[in-house]
């Protein structure tokens, strides 16, 4: 009798298993009815899958039938593969009992259209409805927008969820039109729109009057395919910043293609996922999202592309020697924060250490900076003299060498940030 | 040097703060009544335990430190570590002889040791929050049983009360053998007669589980399985986010 839900959990596992989103962080969703789960602060990871990913929420398809046909995913019409649907209460069941275990932080639902839009996302809140109102979870929800649904919809959706997306799959119109002709970027920008002014307007009124019901507390995220297509990681990452301008989305996901289809218009079976590609491309958001950088220093036309030898900040460091060395001791904190070797953390501890004295090399290796990588870049009390100017190509060399192992020992896997 | 022997508990370590002043002792080298070896030449001061003493102490501390750095002290002081009870002595002292603020100093030993030890001690009780997998049992309490290399238990009553306010719940230490049960009311530390042992890991017997938990925990294992990506496997990062150590734990890695 377990046969059958779990062959379902297979296949709707397993068709969603390539949006690559795992956040679950960024609500403020307490536990204040003595119910169940807490969505308050920052999410947890509970596994890890063998590729290094964040395993948090049970991510699953309401159902794999699909009346499209985009060539890049694998629930198209024209693939050849077992179908399957939960119900609604199978569902609420399923995120029920993983969540009570510690299994999970919540739910990731999407789903294939059947029937239509509305059809669809009809069902979608039922399930999210009956979670929150009859099982009283308080846990977090990830709720995808089916494109095409009712504005009447979307607000129901958005009471219940945390986090909603919608992804834009490929980086440019143009990409997206070769692979999913029925598809646009304009039907993935009205109803983020339509709820980004949602959440603003619940906002505002939340200012006013207490009781105001949560409205997607988590925001809006997106996803853009890598890969598939052969846009370069300039249009990849412009189209990314205006995304996170237009609609303040939380984040955007970078998903190496996987190849799953022989349609000749994408990569065949078997060529490797560009995983450098897309850990480079997390690298230069996060520079633009935590690091203060621009996206037109980070990619332009003389530089349409990321290295793929060596992260965007070091790259950045590389072409702009003239900014360096920066005075551990005096400089500015957003100049500490653009060494390469020094994250966030470091360069907070290093503002508040230095008030007490002057920093040595030994102070700096103890703060946890990357002191071989960083040193190249700084000045610090005990710094030695320097003589000449070293040239960008001859210190990349330098940091080339001493990192050798890390990058050559598995070329095609992820990398991790910094 | 002065030696200063303790009995590893937060109050004593305190106390032995306190009468660093009161005796006016220059360097103090402080060790637990678990690492004391005796020496004959060297007989070392015995610290008795004084709630009031300790007291003194801690609110001397809160009015310099932030909240931070009143969790940061607790935290490392979990870690269990001979050495990081010198270095809480040591930072007590710096941090009562300095003005407000001195905690910022990184640069500091004691600051910066502690510092760490928080973090190290902090990550773990963040893993627990992560990889304790409940089973549920036939009468209905939701059971998980593990063994942290630090003593963060005391750590952990917010994070799972919060979030399961309306379940029965135990955690329980094997290795230091005290649990916390929460009652849907308030959670309590308990000891357990008979604990299973974690070398059957996560695996009460059947006869005293829930008739659903085979179910549920075949389903979790189906599942981590099916979202694994085969073409973008990378164990090494695997391993970094979850250190074999803590394999033990999770339902999924089984079987
Ligand atoms: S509409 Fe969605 S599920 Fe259907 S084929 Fe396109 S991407 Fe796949």
């Amino acid at each position: 009798m377990y046969e059958r839900i779990r062959e379902k959990l297979g296949i709707l596992a397993d068709a969603a298993k390539y949006d690559v989103s795992c956040s679950s962080s960024g609500s403020n969703r307490k536990n204040e009815n003595k119910g169940i789960g807490d969505a308050e602060g920052t999410g947890i990871c509970h596994t890890y899958t063998e590729d290094g990913r964040c395993v948090s929420l049970l991510k699953i398809l309401l159902t794999n039938h699909c009346i499209f046909d985009c060539a890049f995913c694998v629930s198209r019409r024209s693939n050849d593969i077992k179908r399957a649907a939960f119900t609604v209460e199978e569902v609420v069941e399923l995120t029920m009992n993983f969540y009570r275990r510690n299994y999970i932080e919540g739910l990731f639902l999407s789903s294939g259209i059947f029937k239509n839009a509305d059809y669809t996302m009809e069902r979608l809140v039922r399930i999210v409805k009956k979670l929150r109102e009859e099982e009283r979870f308080n846990g977090y929800i990830h709720l995808k927008t089916i494109p095409g649904a009712s504005e009447e919809l979307l607000h129901e959706a958005g009471l219940y969820a945390d986090r909603m997306s919608i992804n834009l799959e490929m980086p440019t119109e143009r990409g997206l039109k070769l692979l999913a002709p029925e598809k646009s970027h304009a039907e993935v920008e009205k109803p983020l729109d339509y709820i980004q002014n949602s959440i603003t307007k619940f906002e505002s009124e939340k200012a006013l009057i207490k009781s105001v019901p949560k409205f997607v507390p988590a925001g809006q995220s997106t996803q853009i395919v890598v890969g598939a297509t052969p846009e370069s990681d300039k249009e990849i990452l412009y189209t990314a910043n205006t995304f996170y301008q237009n609609f303040s989305l939380k984040r955007v996901y970078y998903s190496g293609y996987i190849p799953i289809s022989y349609d000749a218009r994408l990569p065949i079976i078997g060529s490797q996922p560009p995983l450098i590609r897309e850990n480079r491309l997390y690298q230069a958001d996060w520079l633009m999202r935590f690091y203060g950088f621009k996206v037109q220093e980070i990619l332009n036309d003389l530089h349409p592309n990321l290295d793929a030898d060596v992260d965007p900040k070091l790259s950045w460091a590389l072409r702009n020697l003239d900014q360096f060395p920066v005075d551990i001791n005096t400089g500015d904190y957003h100049m500490i924060l653009r060494v390469p070797g020094i994250g966030v953390a470091s360069a907070l501890k290093i503002v508040q250490a230095r008030k007490f004295g002057r920093l040595y090399e030994n102070h700096l290796r103890k703060l946890g900076i990357a002191f071989r990588r960083a040193r190249h870049f700084i000045r610090y009390a005990d710094s030695p003299m320097q003589l000449k100017d070293y040239e960008a190509g001859h210190i990349k060399g330098v940091i080339l060498a001493e990192s050798k192992s890390k990058y050559q020992a598995n070329p095609h896997n992820q990398l991790s940030l910094f | 040097m002065e030696l200063y022997i303790f009995d590893g508990s937060l109050e004593g370590l305190l106390t032995a703060v306190f009468e660093c002043y009161q005796r006016k002792s220059q360097v103090v080298k402080l060790v637990s009544e678990a690492h004391y070896v005796p020496d004959v030449f060297d007989a070392g001061h015995r610290v008795v335990s004084d709630f009031e003493k300790g007291k003194r102490v801690w609110k001397g501390l809160c009015h310099k430190l932030d909240k931070e750095w009143q969790l940061r002290f607790y935290k490392s002081f979990l870690s269990e570590q001979p050495e990081i009870f010198q270095h809480l002595l040591q930072f007590a002292r710096y941090i009562i002889d300095q003005p407000a603020g001195a905690s910022e100093n990184f640069a500091h030993p004691d600051v910066l040791a502690i510092s760490q030890m928080a973090q190290k001690v902090h990550r773990e009780k963040h893993r627990m929050e992560a990889f304790v997998r409940f089973q549920k049992t036939a009468d209905g309490i939701y059971y998980a049983h593990i063994e942290p290399d630090f003593d963060v238990l005391p750590l952990l009553p917010e994070h799972f009360q919060n979030r399961y306010a309306d379940q029965r719940w135990i955690i329980y230490d094997l290795k230091r053998s005290y649990g916390l049960y929460y009652d849907l009311d308030k959670t309590e530390e308990i000891d357990l007669d008979t604990a299973p042992q974690m070398s059957i890991v996560n695996a009460l017997p059947a006869d005293l589980l829930d008739s659903k938990e085979e179910l549920y925990s075949l389903l979790w294992q189906d599942y981590f399985k099916t979202t694994n990506i085969p073409a973008r496997k990378n164990m090494r990062l695997h391993v970094r986010h979850v250190p074999r150590r803590y394999w033990k734990y999770l339902s999924e890695k089984q079987g």
